[in-house]
C-alpha cells in the first residue's frame, strides 16, 4: 500500500530536498558575506542569458547525463558503481585511440566508430569489479573506488610516457584529424537560421545523450534484459527462484553501466578538446550519482537532473568570475544534494507521509 | 642504496604511514560497529583545514588540533544521523561528506585567507615540531645503531607516536574491553546485542564519534605536522588508501599498522625516485602510486586471503516492534 500519492514521491520529495540543499547553500554564501540573491541571479544569467552561456550549460548537461545513467542503470540492480570517473577516463582512451586511427573521412562515420570505442573501453573498465562481485563477493563499492584510483595511475602514465603528442609540453595526445571533428551547435543550428555562439562547447553529442536517455527507457522497461535487472535489484533471493541468473545480471548491469560513462567521452575529449588530456573527466563521474538519486533514475528524472547540475557547473563559473565566490560551492551543492536526497532522504519522507496519512486518513 | 638512503627513506615512511594509520584505525572502530565509512577522506581535509586555519589564526597549534578534531567529529555526527538515526544509505552519506569537505574548505579558505584555498604557512609553535629524544645528538655518531636512534625513532612530532600508540589501544579496547566486545558484536549481529539490553544506537554513535576523532588527528597531523599549512584537497586519497589499509588488514589492529608501513613505504619510495628499475624492468612511478589500490582489490577478490568484512556493514538497525 502507497503511503503517499505518487507525484509526492517522485515530485515533492525531491523538490524539498532540492530546497534545503539550496537554502544551506544560501547560508554558506551568506557566512561567506556575500549576497545569495545576487550570486543565484548571476548564476542564472551566466548560464541561461546568452546563447555563450547555454553552449556550455548543455555541454555540462550531456556529461551528466551520461554518467548518471551510468550510476542509474546500476542502482536498478541495487549496485553502487562510484567507478564513473575511471570508467569515462578510459573511455576518452578508448574514444582517442579510435579517432587517431586513420584519417577519418566524416563524422558520421567517426562518431559511430568513437563511441564503440568509448563505450568498449568503459565496459571493460567495470568488468572486473562487475566480475568480482558477482563471482567472489567483493565489495563493488570499494573495488569501484580502487578502480578509479588505478584508472587515474594507468591515464598518467600513458599520457606521459605512451601516448604523448611527440615534441608537445603538456601531457596529452595530438589533435584529433579534422575527420573526427564533431558539429558544434553553431554549425548545426546555422543552417536553420538560428544564431548560437561559435565558440561553445555543445556540440551534436548532446542528441546523443538524448538518445541514450530514451534507450535507457526501452532497455529497462520494454525489454527482457531490464525486467531481470529490476527484478534482481527489488529482491535478489527471489530473482534466482526465478530463474535469473545473479552472475549475469550483476556484469550485463555493470558493463552497460560502464558503457554509458565511457560514452560521456564523445562529448569531453572528441567534441571539446579534440585530443586527449590529462583528467578530463573532471568530477563528472561523481556527479553522476547526485544525478541519478535526484532523478530517481529514470530518464526524465536525469534529464532534469543533469540540467540542473549543468546550470550549476556553468552557473558556478560565472560565481567565480563575477562574485569572487569559488567553483567549489558547487560542490558543496552536489554534496547537499547527495546527501539529502541520498542518504538523509529519511528525515523529509518521514514527516511527509505522516502529513499526508493526517490528511487522508485510511 | 647506503645506509643513510634506507634510515632516509623508513623515516619518510614514518612519517607518511602515520596519517594512513590514525585514519585506518578510525575506519576500523567504525566499520567493526557495523557502519561503512568513505568519508574518512573528507573529515581528515577538514580536520586538516580548520586546524591549520586555527593554527594560523592564533598561533598555538593546540587550539588548531582541537578545532580540527573537532570539525571531523561534527562531520563523524552528520554522517551518523544520516545512517544511524535516519537509516539512509552510508555509502552515499560517506560520499557526500567528501564533496561537502573538499568544497567548504576552498570556500572558506579563500574567504578567509584569500589565498586560493591555501592557509598562511605555519612556523614555530603553530605547528607540531619534531620531538628530540634525551641524547639523540651524541649518540648520532655511533654506528648503525646510532643514526637508527637519531633519524628513525627520535625526531618526529608527538602525533607520530600517538598514531603508533593507538595500535596497542585500539586492540586492547576492541579486544580486551567489554566495550570493544560490544562494539564489535554489534557489527556482526545488532539483533543480539539489542536482547541483551544494550542500545545499538548509542555504541554505533560511539564508535561514529570515535572515527571522527582519530580522522580529525589525522587530519591535524597532515596540515601542522607533515606540512606546514593547508593546501586545497591536501589529503589526496589519503582517506582512500586508509580505507585500502583496513580491508588489506582484515579489520585488526596489528595488521593496519603493518598494512600503513607498506603504503606509507611505497608513498615514501614514490616520492624519492621517479622510477625503479628491477630485475632490467622499469617500474614507472604511476604503477608505485596505484600499488596499494591493486594489492586491496586482489586480496578483496580472495584469492590471496579472503578478506570478510563485519557481518552487519552497511546495513542499518531496525528494533523490532
Amino acid at each position: 500500500m502507497d503511503r503517499m500519492p505518487k507525484w509526492a514521491d517522485v515530485l515533492l520529495i525531491p523538490l524539498i530536498n532540492l530546497l534545503i540543499a539550496f537554502a544551506l547553500s544560501a547560508l554558506v554564501i551568506l557566512a561567506i558575506g556575500k549576497d545569495p540573491v545576487v550570486a543565484l541571479r548571476t548564476m542564472v544569467q551566466g548560464s541561461f542569458g546568452s546563447t555563450n552561456g547555454l553552449g556550455y550549460t548543455l555541454y555540462y548537461t550531456t556529461n551528466f547525463i551520461f554518467t548518471g545513467l551510468a550510476v542509474a542503470i546500476a542502482f536498478h540492480a541495487r549496485l553502487f558503481n562510484i567507478g564513473g570517473e575511471g570508467q569515462a577516463a578510459l573511455g576518452g582512451l578508448g574514444v582517442a585511440l579510435v579517432c587517431l586511427s586513420i584519417q577519418w573521412p566524416h563524422w558520421l562515420v567517426a562518431l559511430p566508430a568513437a563511441m564503440i570505442g568509448g563505450a568498449l573501453f568503459g565496459a571493460a573498465w567495470a568488468f572486473i569489479p562487475a566480475y568480482l562481485q558477482a563471482k567472489r563477493g567483493s565489495h563493488i563499492v570499494i573495488t569501484t573506488i580502487m578502480f578509479n584510483f588505478i584508472a587515474a595511475a594507468l591515464m598518467g602514465y600513458l599520457l606521459v610516457e605512451v601516448i604523448k603528442a611527440p615534441g608537445s609540453m603538456a601531457s596529452e595526445t595530438s589533435p584529433f584529424p579534422p575527420g573526427a571533428s564533431l558539429p558544434t551547435f553553431h554549425e548545426m543550428l546555422a543552417p536553420l537560421g538560428i544564431e548560437f555562439n561559435r565558440n561553445t562547447p555543445a556540440n551534436v553529442s548532446f542528441l546523443v545523450a538524448l538518445a541514450c536517455l530514451l534507450f535507457f527507457w526501452v532497455l529497462v522497461w520494454r525489454t527482457r534484459l531490464g525486467y531481470e535487472i529490476r527484478a534482481f535489484g527489488q529482491s535478489e533471493s527471489a530473482a534466482i527462484y526465478a530463474g535469473i541468473n545473479p552472475v549475469k545480471i550483476t556484469v550485463v548491469a555493470m558493463l552497460i553501466s560502464g558503457a554509458f560513462a565511457g560514452l560521456m567521452a564523445i562529448n569531453n575529449v572528441m567534441g571539446e578538446a579534440e585530443r586527449l588530456i590529462l583528467n578530463s573527466v573532471e568530477g563528472a563521474g561523481f556527479i553522476g550519482i547526485a544525478v541519478a538519486l535526484m532523478g530517481r533514475s529514470h530518464p526524465v528524472g536525469i534529464l532534469l537532473a543533469a540540467l540542473l547540475f549543468g546550470f550549476l557547473y556553468q552557473g558556478g563559473a560565472e560565481l567565480s568570475l563575477w562574485e569572487n565566490i569559488p567553483r567549489e560551492l558547487v560542490v558543496v551543492i552536489q554534496a547537499l544534494v547527495i546527501l539529502l536526497t541520498g542518504a538523509l532522504d529519511g528525515m523529509v519522507r518521514g514527516p511527509v507521509e505522516k502529513l499526508f496519512a493526517k490528511r487522508k486518513p485510511a | 642504496m647506503d645506509f643513510i638512503t634506507i634510515i632516509q627513506i623508513l623515516d619518510s615512511t614514518m612519517r607518511l604511514a602515520t596519517p594512513l594509520l590514525l585514519a585506518c584505525l578510525a575506519g576500523l572502530f567504525s566499520e567493526r560497529a557495523g557502519i561503512f565509512d568513505i568519508g574518512l577522506e573528507g573529515k581528515m581535509l577538514a580536520a586538516a583545514f580548520l586546524s591549520a586555519a586555527v593554527a594560523a589564526a592564533t598561533g598555538s597549534v593546540w587550539f588548531g588540533f582541537l578545532a580540527g578534531v573537532g570539525a571531523s567529529i561534527s562531520l563523524a555526527l552528520i554522517h551518523g544521523l544520516a545512517s544511524i538515526t535516519f537509516r539512509g544509505d552510508q555509502l552515499i552519506s560517506g560520499v557526500a561528506i567528501n564533496f561537502l569537505a573538499a568544497g567548504l574548505t576552498v570556500i572558506v579558505g579563500q574567504s578567509w585567507f584569500g589565498l586560493g584555498g591555501r592557509t598562511p604557512s605555519l612556523a614555530g609553535d603553530a605547528r607540531f615540531n619534531p620531538l628530540e629524544w634525551p641524547l639523540a645528538e651524541t649518540l648520532a655518531d655511533i654506528p648503525v645503531a646510532g643514526p637508527l636512534y637519531a633519524e628513525l625513532i627520535s625526531g618526529h612530532s608527538i602525533l607520530v607516536y600517538v598514531a603508533l600508540l593507538a595500535v596497542p589501544t585500539s586492540w586492547y579496547i576492541l579486544f580486551r574491553t567489554r566495550f570493544g566486545l560490544r562494539l564489535r558484536a554489534v557489527g556482526e549481529n545488532p539483533g543480539a546485542v539489542d536482547t541483551a539490553g544494550i542500545s545499538v544506537v548509542r555504541l554505533r554513535f560511539t564508535a561514529v564519534i570515535i572515527c571522527g576523532l582519530l580522522c580529525g588527528i589525522a587530519g591535524a597531523y597532515l596540515a601542522t605536522g607533515l606540512a606546514a599549512g593547508f593546501v586545497k584537497d591536501m589529503t589526496a586519497g589519503r582517506g582512500f588508501i586508509a580505507l585500502a589499509a583496513l580491508i588489506f588488514a582484515k579489520w585488526r589492529p596489528w595488521y593496519a599498522l603493518y598494512a600503513c608501513l607498506l603504503f606509507g613505504f611505497l608513498e615514501a619510495i614514490g616520492n624519492r625516485y621517479q622510477s625503479i628499475e628491477l630485475a632490467g624492468f622499469i617500474v614507472p612511478v604511476q604503477f608505485m602510486q596505484a600499488l596499494p589500490y591493486i594489492l586491496t582489490v586482489v586480496i578483496l577478490a580472495g584469492f590471496v586471503g579472503k578478506a570478510i568484512p563485519p557481518r552487519a556493514g552497511g546495513a542499518p538497525y531496525v528494533k523490532e516492534r
